[in-house]
């Protein structure tokens, strides 16, 4: 991916050269010109095209905005009402995930989102242990997590 | 167009107080270390974070002074904020405090126990 963003900006430059035209418009439109070639030759590189990962990361960037606003309502609600009446619990979590920066990603936004704070993430990384401040139904919770960050993350470091 | 901005302003920094203020009633109300934990990880950090949007749009389209010192307070905000409530939580659950008896269920006991056993940790 870093290569393919790389040849990218190389062929902006190579067309800033070819028309003696070096200001910042002449390099958006290299850029454009550069990114319809690869985009041409994208069957010569392994991996996917880069376009698709970088739009996964602005999806991801979104549904973390959305989840955060919502935790804080969350947490605004359970703070505010008259009687303490949640059921804080501590569960543990099986990811799928393999790198670390994936890890640290996915705990990160485990920890901003509605009722979670990852308490202890075990040895061998596979699963994380999870304090959540209303678990009336902790798998539904687990279900909502794999679905949305997970997914999202997995989308984005798929090669 | 100062009306709109100034709206904008307003709302940014008026939720960000409601939202610091309910962070500091939670570490007065709620029971014990990690539910606190909860409400000074998650609604301080967004509470921070829009007022300090407010501040920027105030000087952006008001006083017409583009700051991006703000924007990366916002960043680094972002990026610190979980790590620390996940950290303090952690060595708070290490060190031996008791969660709230009201917790329904507790799957990181064995865990911790294992660990302090392989580690050679005293209690």
């Amino acid at each position: 991916m870093a290569f393919q963003i790389l040849l990218n900006f190389s062929l902006a430059l190579l067309w800033m050269f070819l028309g003696n035209n070096f200001t910042a418009s002449g390099f958006i439109i290299g850029y454009l010109l550069g990114l319809a070639a690869v985009l041409l030759m994208r069957r010569f590189f392994n991996g996917r095209l880069y376009t698709g990962r970088v739009w996964a990361f602005i999806k991801l960037t979104f549904l973390f905005f959305k989840e955060l606003v919502l935790a804080n309502v969350a947490v605004l609600r359970v703070v505010l009402k008259p009687t303490l009446d949640m059921q804080p619990a501590f569960f543990k979590y099986d990811t799928t995930l393999t790198e670390e920066w994936e890890i640290t990603l996915l705990s990160s936004l485990i920890t901003l989102t509605p009722g979670t704070v990852v308490v202890h993430v075990s040895d061998d990384a596979k699963s994380l242990y999870i304090h959540a401040i209303d678990a009336k139904d902790v798998d539904e919770t687990i279900d909502s997590i794999r679905n949305s960050f997970e997914k999202a993350i997995l989308e984005v470091s798929r090669t | 167009m100062t009306v709109l901005a100034n709206t904008l302003v307003v709302l940014f920094i008026s939720v960000g107080v409601i939202f610091i203020a309910v962070a500091a009633v939670g570490l007065f109300r709620l029971p014990d270390l990690y539910t606190r934990a909860h409400a000074a990880s998650k609604s301080a950090t967004l509470g921070v974070m829009s007022v300090l949007i407010g501040v920027f749009f105030h000087f952006w389209l008001i006083e017409n002074h583009f700051n991006p010192r703000i924007l990366l307070g916002i960043l680094f905000i972002f990026m610190t904020g979980p790590v620390g409530g996940h950290i303090m939580s952690r060595s708070s659950y290490i060190a031996g405090v008791k969660p709230w008896s009201g917790t329904i269920r507790d799957d990181l006991k064995p865990e911790i126990e294992r660990m302090k056993k392989e580690q050679n940790i005293q209690d």
